[in-house]
């Protein structure tokens, strides 16, 4: 029986002759006292919520209680779980299967030219005869990775300047803010052309050049979060205790921005991945021998005119896909971690 | 600042607050007129672009005589010849020195030659410019406007087919990479259907003379509308939650209990409340929108600024990269600023400067 809203506010309250809702799990006639060597250990934590209230007892209770969610896909919550391990479910095993097709994806097959999609090539085939589907993943595998490291420094750099805005004074908090100012100033594109082109292009330049630009717009938000954070009474105890930065940074501030970083770390990857096709399709990224969708696609530009859409659709469908994923496991994690909509 | 609302997903009505926290803050300069601190602020702005910008080109390991002479050319150099160009290159100059040089010129205006065009960098970027700001000025005006008509009919019929339709389409082309969706308009519109030509400013061939106005505009027509379909999604999710916001509020219910309708009640009091944080949006899009031209310019081949920006990245040509970056941060300053002074004439409460602590 799958349960819903309005079943989770309805007090439960045990009748006489009704089901109880632990019957399944304790079905002796003496629930009361159970003994814990009869009952095995996944049971009674499967019931245990309601065990109380199994027994017939000769009034109702007092306390009230939600009801509590018992079938595996009942609630929200869990199916936002659900949904959201299965999107990650399938990141991973288009990076494992981009990882393995790699080799495949640079095979030459010059007797199978320039193939509209079929069943032996369900993306089509390229001008050497490589098989789309194979670069196509094999590219994602390089966006997603890209994507990680871009994710994970920016996302530091982020919490870095967050805690020196927070913890160093008006003259630090000046500074973040305008460094923030500064680098959001100019054309995110551009700052990308630059950075990569500072590192020789290639692959290091655009790794590093997306890894290194994403900051800004998540330590405003940290920045933000920590200023309200500074105005708390509880900071003000720890600081007039002598507690000092770092562990007013380490006890106090992490916890306080962790939902707000995991988010934005997740958050940060769509972006990511599509400024390092960009920057790639523009030519300052990834060398044409790598497989990336942003070189798949700027190859496919000279096909176009020739009419060999596959070339250029199906790719970047698949970049589409990976992004709208990546930006459900997010708001997935959002939902869950946000205390507000606990009850949703 | 106008670029504080793109944050609004994470949580802006706290930032909000803390903005006008601060900017209560004791410790300020002693106050001079606002035209005057925004000339401060440009000029900061301006100094720490140009000589980040100059650092990250200076940086480079790509050897600008090699990528612009060309492989075989240079094997074939002699040493002097070599060494001749490098010097024209300004190779073997330590960073402070060109830069000072470099920053003493722009400041009588001079930013330069650019090596891959032959010719002064203002001059480059007057012309390019030209051409990309019709592009983005299309687009940027298409994109508010439609952004806004839909994010005002999403948010009026909220959970609601029109909402969930305009929320699927934003939620579809945030995602969407920029570039992909020009070449997908251009292998539909233009190699499938041939409604539009396939690229360029003018058409191929023609001596720059006889190219009317006509050409100009059927050119622009295909590129601005992939510009302004990616443009639009931000603005609309946006003006949808503030539509959201003005509905739930107080005197909107008040409207409502006097038997207003909805359409009512956006109409005169939704709208006018939606001007300031539309105008924010606005502005604030100019740097995307910027960004997006560099892509699109690529796919269609277009003459502007971004196509330049890429031809003067990978041919090593490093005064024009610096000029262009300079000019894209100037564009978005300027809309910011464009945005605070409108505010103040839109909304007299903000009016004297004080644009930067009310949003």
């Amino acid at each position: 029986m799958p349960c819903d809203k309005r079943e989770k506010r309805t007090l439960l309250r045990p009748r006489a002759g009704a089901p109880a809702p632990a019957a399944r799990g304790a079905a002796e006639p003496s629930p009361v006292a159970p003994k814990p060597a009869a009952g095995d250990a996944a049971a009674t934590a499967s019931a245990c919520p309601a065990l109380p209230f199994a027994a017939p007892a000769p009034e109702p209770p007092l306390t009230v209680f939600h009801a509590p969610a018992r079938c595996a896909l009942g609630g929200n919550r869990r199916r936002t779980l659900a949904a959201l391990i299965a999107a990650a479910t399938v990141l991973v095993a288009v990076v494992v299967a981009g990882r393995i097709l790699a080799p495949a994806a640079q095979a030459t097959d010059f007797s199978q030219v320039n193939l509209a999609p079929c069943p032996a090539h369900p993306f089509g085939t390229d001008w050497m005869g490589r098989d789309m589907l194979a670069r196509t993943l094999a590219g994602l595998a390089t966006s997603v990775l890209v994507g990680l490291a871009a994710a994970v420094v920016s996302s530091l750099i982020a919490l870095g300047l967050a805690a020196v805005a927070a913890l160093g004074g008006h003259r630090a908090d000046a500074a973040v803010s305008w460094l923030i100012d500064l680098v959001m100033g100019i054309p995110h594109i551009v700052l990308l052309i630059l950075v990569s082109y500072a590192l020789g292009r290639g692959a290091v330049g655009v790794t590093v050049g997306v890894a290194v630009t994403h900051w800004p717009s998540l330590a405003r938000v940290l920045r933000a979060e920590t200023l309200q954070l500074r105005a708390q009474p509880y900071l003000a105890h720890a600081r007039a205790l002598g507690v000092s930065r770092w562990r007013i940074f380490a006890d106090h501030l992490v916890p306080y921005l962790l939902p707000q970083y995991v988010v934005g770390l997740v958050l940060m990857f769509p972006h990511a991945i599509l400024h390092e096709a960009s920057v790639t399709f523009l030519g300052f990224g990834l060398p044409p021998e790598q497989p990336a969708i942003g070189v798949i696609l700027s190859e496919a530009m000279s096909y176009l005119t020739a009419g060999a859409w596959w070339l250029a659709v199906f790719p970047g469908l698949a970049l589409l896909a990976v992004v709208l994923l990546f930006d459900r496991v997010g708001a997935g994690i959002r939902r869950l971690l946000d205390a507000r909509t606990v009850q949703e | 600042m106008a670029q504080d609302n793109k944050n609004n997903s994470y949580g802006g009505a706290r930032e909000q607050a803390d903005a006008r926290k601060a900017s209560r803050r004791p410790a300020r300069p002693p106050r001079l007129p606002w035209w005057a601190r925004e000339l401060v602020r440009f000029a900061l702005l301006m100094a720490a672009t140009s000589f980040v910008t100059f650092a990250l080109v200076s940086l480079s390991p790509i050897d600008p005589v090699q990528a612009n002479v060309g492989q075989a050319a240079y094997a074939s150099m002699t040493p002097e010849r070599r060494a001749e160009m490098a010097a024209y290159w300004g190779a073997d100059t330590p960073l402070l020195e060109r830069y000072a040089a470099w920053a003493a010129g722009a400041l009588t205006g001079n930013l330069g030659l650019s090596l891959r065009f032959n010719a002064p960098v203002t001059e480059v970027i007057a012309q390019r410019a030209a051409s990309s700001l019709a592009l983005m000025a299309t687009a940027w005006v298409l994109a508010g406007v439609i952004g806004l008509a839909l994010g005002v009919a999403a948010g009026a019929c909220r959970d609601r087919l029109p909402d969930r339709l305009v929320r699927a389409y934003c939620y579809l082309i945030s995602a969407t990479p920029t570039f992909w969706l020009a070449m997908v308009a251009l292998m539909v519109f233009a190699v499938m259907l041939g409604w539009f030509p396939l690229g360029f400013s003018a058409p191929i061939g023609a001596a720059a003379s006889s190219v009317t106005l006509a050409d100009r505009a059927y050119h622009l027509v295909l590129p601005a509308l992939v510009l302004s379909v990616t443009g639009v999604a931000n603005i609309a999710l946006h003006t949808r939650e503030k539509v959201v916001d003005v509905l739930q509020s107080d005197y909107a219910r008040f409207a409502r209990t006097r038997g207003e309708g909805t359409w009512a009640v956006v109409r005169r009091h939704g709208l006018r409340n939606l001007v300031m944080p539309a105008l924010t949006l606005q502005f604030a899009s100019i740097s995307e929108i910027f960004g997006g031209s560099v892509l699109v310019e690529q796919v269609f081949s277009y003459p502007g600024l971004g196509q330049a920006a890429v031809t003067a990245g990978l041919g090593g040509d490093a005064p024009l990269l610096v000029g262009i970056a300079l000019a894209s941060a100037a564009l978005v300053f300027a809309g910011n600023l464009a945005a605070n002074v409108l505010y103040g004439v839109v909304d007299p409460r903000v009016r004297g400067g004080a644009s930067h602590a009310v949003r």
